[in-house]
């Protein structure tokens, strides 16, 4: 009995990481330049399939994986320049019409170029399973939570440390100001989406051993990770990465409890049920933002 | 602006050079591609007041359109209703979701009202597909009967052009009378500001979700249209990709234009069947429309043809001036 409840929320904390690695990109895209980013799960789908692929191609696991993660850092600062940068004025449902274009557009580039199978990157350190109190642990899972852990970590220091993380917590206050004390508000909206899609990348990269990939899987992924961000309650960071962490246990108690069937639709009702209970997330401040 | 045409008449206008559109395009498969571009119009019509003027958004609104269709073909099929009371009961059944969710959803603002329809939207979808006993599940739901409505059965694809077309006809006169009456006044001040709204003594809960239900209400009758031109209805249909699309084509339309709404539906749903020649790479190339469309077009096909009319009447201003 024990052992199955720990199983659900293992694989749920796991599963959950990626969730809020695709949240915690969201969140850092719209703080800094108030743009909600539909193609979030596509440099989650980028990091995983390239990863595979540059793996196919002969190189060894981490250096693929890193090469992955550089690429599809590399095509978040492209987005922002080529997609968002001339567009910065328009109204926020535009921006989201843009960045749906966008997705559309990478999805589409993926499968023209890798195809529409679904791959499975090999384990980072073996498949036998931990026995932990009853319940099975995969290496892998240790791999998720401890990367993650590690990000945030990361990105905690990155923000209160260095000059570019306090560049954009500035442009998260308030853009016009942030620019008049002479921030490039340009050059930190880049960096958001650079840094987002980096965070996304990991994400999908370490999680591709669990759930397999494919040139779709980003379209899932990024609405779970927007439900996350909005669970943590938008704008804040870490409230986005306990948020998928939230959903990802209770998606996983209620494929394990009640219907796996419905596995999606009970984290969904959850967050409506949450979302009509306290209007603006978990740990969100109140706000009243238009779309 | 000025205004080119006086108000009743270019609905009129519409409904004349829809009419006189299938004795042009004669082709069978453009009929068809047409009658999904008035059934889409009039979902994104609803849409558009809901996004455009009152400026709540919703992405779920495809489970609308799927409620009226699921409604209508189950009852129809399954229980053997006549089809007018299916169509009805389709009807009333997504206005009356919409009132259930409207009630709370309305009360959250922006993103999280987004999240809100969002998640309502997955929700229907995954009970479409989960509900194999009633709705044959992913797979989807066969054997609709074609409509008929008054003894008369819409048999050719023609005339069921014709039937959606005036039903699109109809629903852009009643939108456009909407819009100038009291109740779009306050839509457009609940837009601009709510607080402002409240305080002007409008009653913006109630137009909110009186505006929500309308909305839902256009999507279920294009829903049942859908279902019973199509004979089958499948999940895929009705998910999250739809909501998308439908939201795609307001803004890429022009906000808070009816002719728009009615443009951005035609273009989007036509724009794919230009692009199969394309093969592999029409995905591709839809998404690059896209971004260039809001890059470029930052009003829409709407505000786009405005400014386009506004400097064609400059350059003719200018030559009679010189004249």
């Amino acid at each position: 009995m024990f052992g199955g409840l720990l199983q659900y929320v293992i694989s749920g904390l796991t599963v959950g990481s990626a969730y809020g690695l695709t949240a915690l990109g969201f969140t850092m895209i719209f703080n800094t330049t108030g743009v909600i980013n539909f193609a979030q799960g596509e440099f989650v789908m980028l990091g995983g399939m390239m990863s595979v692929m540059l793996h196919q191609a002969g190189l060894n696991l981490p250096a693929a994986v890193i090469l992955a993660v550089a690429a599809a850092t590399a095509v978040g600062a492209a987005v922002e320049r080529l997609a968002i940068r001339p567009v910065r004025r328009a109204t926020a449902i535009n921006l989201v019409i843009v960045t749906i274009g966008v997705s559309i557009c990478l999805r589409g580039l993926a499968m023209l170029a890798w195809g529409k199978d679904t791959l499975r990157l090999p384990n980072f350190s073996g498949a036998a399973p931990l026995p932990v109190f009853g319940a099975s642990l995969m290496p892998q899972s240790l791999w998720v939570l401890g990367v993650t852990l590690l990000i945030l970590l990361g990105l905690r220091l990155f923000f209160s440390r260095s000059i570019h993380g306090k560049g954009m917590l500035a442009c998260a206050y308030q853009r016009k100001a942030a620019y008049l004390v002479g921030i490039s508000v340009e050059r930190m909206a880049m960096l958001s989406f650079a840094l987002s899609a980096a965070t996304g990348a990991v994400g999908g990269a370490i999680l591709a051993p669990l759930t397999m990939t494919s040139y779709d899987v980003g379209v899932m992924l990024g609405l779970k990770g927007f439900a996350a961000a909005v669970l943590g309650g938008l704008g804040n960071p870490f409230g986005a990465a306990a948020g998928g962490l939230i959903l990802g246990v209770l998606e996983s108690l209620g494929a394990g409890y009640v219907s796996s069937a419905y596995k999606d639709a009970l984290a969904f009702i959850i967050l409506l049920v949450l979302l009509f209970v306290k209007p603006s997330g978990l740990f969100g401040r109140k706000s009243a933002e238009r779309v | 602006m000025r205004r080119a045409l006086p108000g009743a008449l270019s609905p009129v206008l519409f409904f004349a050079a829809a009419m006189a559109a299938p004795f042009v395009l004669s082709n069978q498969y453009y009929v068809s591609v047409m009658t999904l571009c008035a059934i889409n119009a009039l979902i994104v019509l609803g849409l558009n007041l809901l996004l455009g003027f009152a400026g709540q958004i919703s992405l779920g609104h495809a489970a609308f359109f799927g409620i009226g269709a699921y409604a209508s073909a189950i009852l129809t099929t399954t229980y053997a209703w006549p089809i007018w009371a299916g169509m009805l009961a389709g009807v009333c059944l997504a206005a009356a979701v919409a009132w259930l969710i409207g009630v709370p959803a309305l009360k959250l603002h922006g993103h999280y009202l987004a999240m809100a329809t969002l998640g309502f939207g997955v929700i229907v979808q995954i009970a479409l597909n989960e509900t194999t006993w009633l709705t044959g599940g992913p797979s989807g739901f066969v054997g609709v009967p074609r409509l008929t409505l008054f003894g008369y059965t819409f048999a050719s694809d023609r005339s069921y052009y014709f039937l959606c077309a005036g039903t699109l006809a109809l629903a852009v006169a009643l939108s456009r009378n909407l819009i100038a009456s009291r109740t779009g006044r306050a839509l457009r001040a609940i837009h601009t500001s709510e607080g402002a709204a409240t305080a002007m003594g409008v009653h913006t809960s109630r137009y909110k979700l009186f505006v929500f239900i309308l909305s839902a209400v256009y999507a279920a009758v294009a829903g049942v249209l859908y279902a019973h031109y199509l004979g089958f209805v499948a999940p895929a249909s009705f998910g999250f990709h739809f909501s998308v699309q439908l939201i795609t084509m307001v803004v890429l339309g022009g906000m808070a234009s009816i002719w728009g709404a009615v443009a951005g539906a035609a273009f989007l749903t036509s724009l794919p069947e230009f692009l199969r020649a394309l093969e592999n790479i029409d995905i591709l190339v839809y998404g690059l429309v896209l971004v260039l469309c809001m890059i470029y077009l930052p009003g829409g096909l709407a505000g786009g043809a405005a400014k386009l009319a506004k400097i064609l009447s400059n350059r003719i201003a200018g030559h009679a001036g010189r004249a």
